[in-house]
């Protein structure tokens, strides 16, 4: 059981930033992601699209906002559960919550922040008839682990970032990588797409364009997939097929934990700490709902810092505390680290 | 200030008949979730990027639309219930010459 002072849902920018306002109080902090890396949308959707709002930054690539984050929260030494689904939640007599992952992990926190942007993130599916009955049999949508490829014959389709960039790696991998989409072009990094094309050109990725996969073959497991190019139907074999047609967000279990939702979000006290309608329960960023509700990570930044000081107060109600500026009280952090503001030099002037 | 008259069928086939301003720099996408058309989270969801075919439109009136972009094209290459009429509506810029465009808003997926 990973036990923490603060369960957060979601490691997107919120999330992250939520571990530095809680460090700075002396609370540890975990974080839970359906996504196999942090970041949430930033990192998954638009990592090489710049942001314009962040106060401070004039211009600020999502994928160097987290990367940021990421630093700046490293003295705190968040713990993470990525690649997992937070599925349910179970209040304690003590008034502390378990959280459980699709898989099993089990977590233990006084306080739950949800972070979890516009949800999980789902792959979306091809509408292939049998897919389903492939899943984890030949199908993955998501590649969590890349040895699972090695030394097998993979079938990847999709035509944007992701399958231009995980057929790239996979050809160092896998025995075959193929690639099939449904136009001659690709809707990727300019410098992916050369080099997709440098390795089709040596024989290391096979690409079929304009295809798409149409059906799935295979008695216990996958062994051929089915392939529609133009007027032409014919069948390959392949230990694997990676679809990789992007990713859409369900806001998925956490609906069903008992919290009041209200379009599509969840609803929470604003004029005080963002708290839910169960008592420990906090919603901040995206995720949340409340009259004059902006969806922008400025405001997840700022949702994210009330809260943790109401989950001081809630985790020590007999403890008194002010809010200290970084500038005055320095960050020291839970590995020993410590940065401070220089001392000003006191020299008298001859 | 001017407006122009949009018609939107929503996700159940009711038809609404909608202002939308020119002057605002608004697309297609954000007058459905201005005037709620479609639930929160289930449209826009990239935030107008033309990389997630949430807001995929089947244009039903004969305006001439913008051109569609690279991106535009490419997002729809990879979404489902595509037609022929397919757009994504945060692609189309309320302008004065869409005055009486009709749209349908394509499935949730």
């Amino acid at each position: 059981m990973i036990k923490t002072d603060i369960l957060i849902i979601g490691a997107g920018p919120t999330g992250l930033f939520t571990v530095f306002e809680a460090g700075l109080l002396k609370l540890k902090c975990h974080l839970i992601d359906a996504l196999p890396q942090a970041g949430g949308q930033c990192s998954e959707i638009y990592p090489k699209k710049p942001i314009y709002d962040i106060p401070g930054f004039p211009e600020v690539l999502a994928g160097d906002l987290v990367e940021n984050l990421m630093k700046q929260i490293e003295p705190f030494q968040p713990g993470f559960t990525l690649g997992e689904r937070a599925d349910t939640i179970e209040k304690l007599e003590d008034g502390s919550f378990i959280v459980t992952t699709e898989k099993g992990t089990k977590h233990h926190a006084p306080i739950v922040a949800i972070a979890g942007g516009l949800g999980s993130f789902e792959p979306r599916k091809p509408p292939i008839p049998n897919l389903l009955d492939f899943e984890d049999k030949g199908v993955e949508y998501i590649i969590r682990d890349p040895e699972l490829y090695r030394n097998k014959n993979v079938i990847i389709s999709g035509g944007g970032d992701s399958a231009l960039d995980w057929s790239i790696f996979l050809t160092d991998v896998a025995k075959s990588v193929t690639l099939i989409h449904r136009r001659n072009e690709f809707r990727g990094a300019l410098d992916s797409v050369e080099k997709v094309q440098e390795l089709k050109n040596i024989g290391k990725i096979e690409l079929i364009t304009p295809a798409e996969v149409i059906g799935l073959v295979g008695n216990n497991g996958l062994e051929e997939v089915v392939i529609k190019q133009g007027a032409a139907i014919f069948n390959r074999e392949c230990d694997h097929f990676i679809p990789l047609f992007g990713l859409s967000p369900k806001l998925g279990p956490i609906a069903d934990w008992g919290l009041e939702i209200e379009k599509n979000a969840i609803k929470v006290d604003n004029t005080l700490d963002y708290q839910t309608n169960i008592p420990g329960i906090y919603a901040i960023g995206d995720v949340n709902t409340y009259p004059g509700k902006l969806k922008l990570i400025l405001c997840g930044f700022h949702e994210a810092t009330l809260m943790c000081q109401s989950a001081y107060q809630r985790i020590f109600p007999d403890k008194r505390y002010v809010m200290k500026y970084t500038t005055v009280g320095g960050v020291e952090g839970f590995d020993g680290s410590k940065k401070e503001a220089p001392k000003a030099v006191i020299k008298s002037i001859d | 200030m001017t407006d122009i008259k949009i018609t939107i069928i929503d996700r159940q086939g009711v038809k609404h008949e909608v202002d939308a301003p020119t002057d605002m720099n608004m697309n297609l996408m954000e007058i459905v979730r201005s005037y709620e058309l479609a639930p929160e989270g289930t449209i826009g969801i990239c935030g107008g990027m033309a990389m997630c075919a949430s807001c995929q439109c089947y244009v039903l009136s004969d305006h001439e639309l913008p051109e569609m972009s690279y991106d535009e094209d490419l997002m729809l290459a990879e979404a489902y219930n595509v037609k022929e009429n397919s757009r994504l509506g945060c692609q189309i810029f309320i302008k004065d010459e869409l005055n009486g465009l009709e749209v349908e808003l394509a499935p949730e997926v």
